[in-house]
């Protein structure tokens, strides 16, 4: 699982069924010090996340399909799956400790 | 899921039977502002995206699975066109 | 598998029920030769490992092969906590013995 933060919401009309109903938030992966990563992730939002958020982003076919209740594998890969309340990181020499929002 | 943008179109009148009936497309995968990132791909179009379209795609095991009935000989499969993407405020 | 260093844990409220009860932590993921390579990721805990320890993570579908994992969403797990790495003869990394010991207790 990796960390992002939710930059923003995406809205589409025309769009395999299986994304039916379903939240698409535009995250970005941030390292530990807040810088954010290139590409954007596009993932259903199970936890209702909102932008802003730093969230945990989980990106594996089969557990995605689980988690969404479908029977059968579909092709969705990426869910938000937690709102991170708080990281805690040790190595205070390095500079990082505790993060704080 | 990524976004991309199409960018052109192959055709191919020889083509895996299971890929009869998709349409196949360059795609550049690109940022939120549209800002290509890497080398474009072809990717396998399952809902009617046309050239110019702004789209999200899957890749790996699940770009196989857009079809109930088999399976697809597909590594980069389009699942959505997107309409507006709402994002932050900039700085 | 790669080789990671626990960093850190990750507190989350608002998340999906089956992650319920399991630890989150901050792994780095190290080159084959301990380096830090300054990729992060959070995985799930299977073994209690705990922070500054060298472990080694599965990512992708295989994170849920562990028999504990089959119904838990999760791209990358903790199988092992490294005791010792050596390489060409040379031993690369040794856990504390003391360290050791007050786990097996």
């Amino acid at each position: 699982m990796i960390i992002g933060r939710v930059i923003g919401n995406l809205v589409a009309t025309q769009k395999h069924p299986s994304y039916q109903n379903k939240k698409l938030l535009l995250v970005k992966p941030i390292d530990l010090e807040g810088r954010e990563d290139k590409e954007a992730i596009i993932a259903v939002d199970t936890v209702d996340a909102g932008i802003g958020d730093k969230v945990l982003v989980m990106s594996e076919g089969n557990s995605t399909t689980e988690e969404l209740g479908f029977a059968k594998r579909q092709p969705l890969r990426s869910i938000v799956i937690a709102v991170i309340d708080e990281i805690y990181s040790g190595q205070p020499e390095k500079g990082k400790g505790q993060l704080k929002e | 899921m990524r976004l991309g943008k199409v960018i052109g179109t192959v055709w191919a009148s020889v083509k895996d039977p299971k890929l009869e009936g998709t349409t196949l497309y360059v795609m550049q995968p690109v940022n939120e502002r549209h800002e290509a990132l890497g080398m474009p791909v072809i990717a396998v179009d399952t809902v009617g995206a046309r050239e110019g379209d702004l789209i999200y795609w899957v890749g790996g095991g699940d770009a196989t699975v857009p079809f109930a009935d088999r399976t697809i000989p597909s590594d980069v499969t389009i699942v959505g066109i997107v309409d507006h993407l709402k994002l932050e405020a900039g700085p | 598998m790669e080789l990671a260093r626990v960093e850190g844990h990750v507190v989350a409220t608002a998340k999906s029920n089956r992650l319920e009860g399991y630890k989150l932590l901050l792994v780095q993921l190290l080159e084959p030769d301990l380096r830090e390579s300054g990729k992060y990721f959070v995985a799930l805990d299977t073994v209690g490992a705990g922070e500054g320890e060298v472990v080694i993570i599965v990512r992708g579908s295989s994170a849920r092969q562990s028999e504990k994992l089959s119904n838990v969403p999760t791209d990358t797990s903790i199988v092992a906590i490294v005791d010792s790495l050596v390489m060409n003869g040379k031993t690369l990394f040794k856990k504390h013995h003391q360290e050791t010991r007050e786990k097996a207790k």
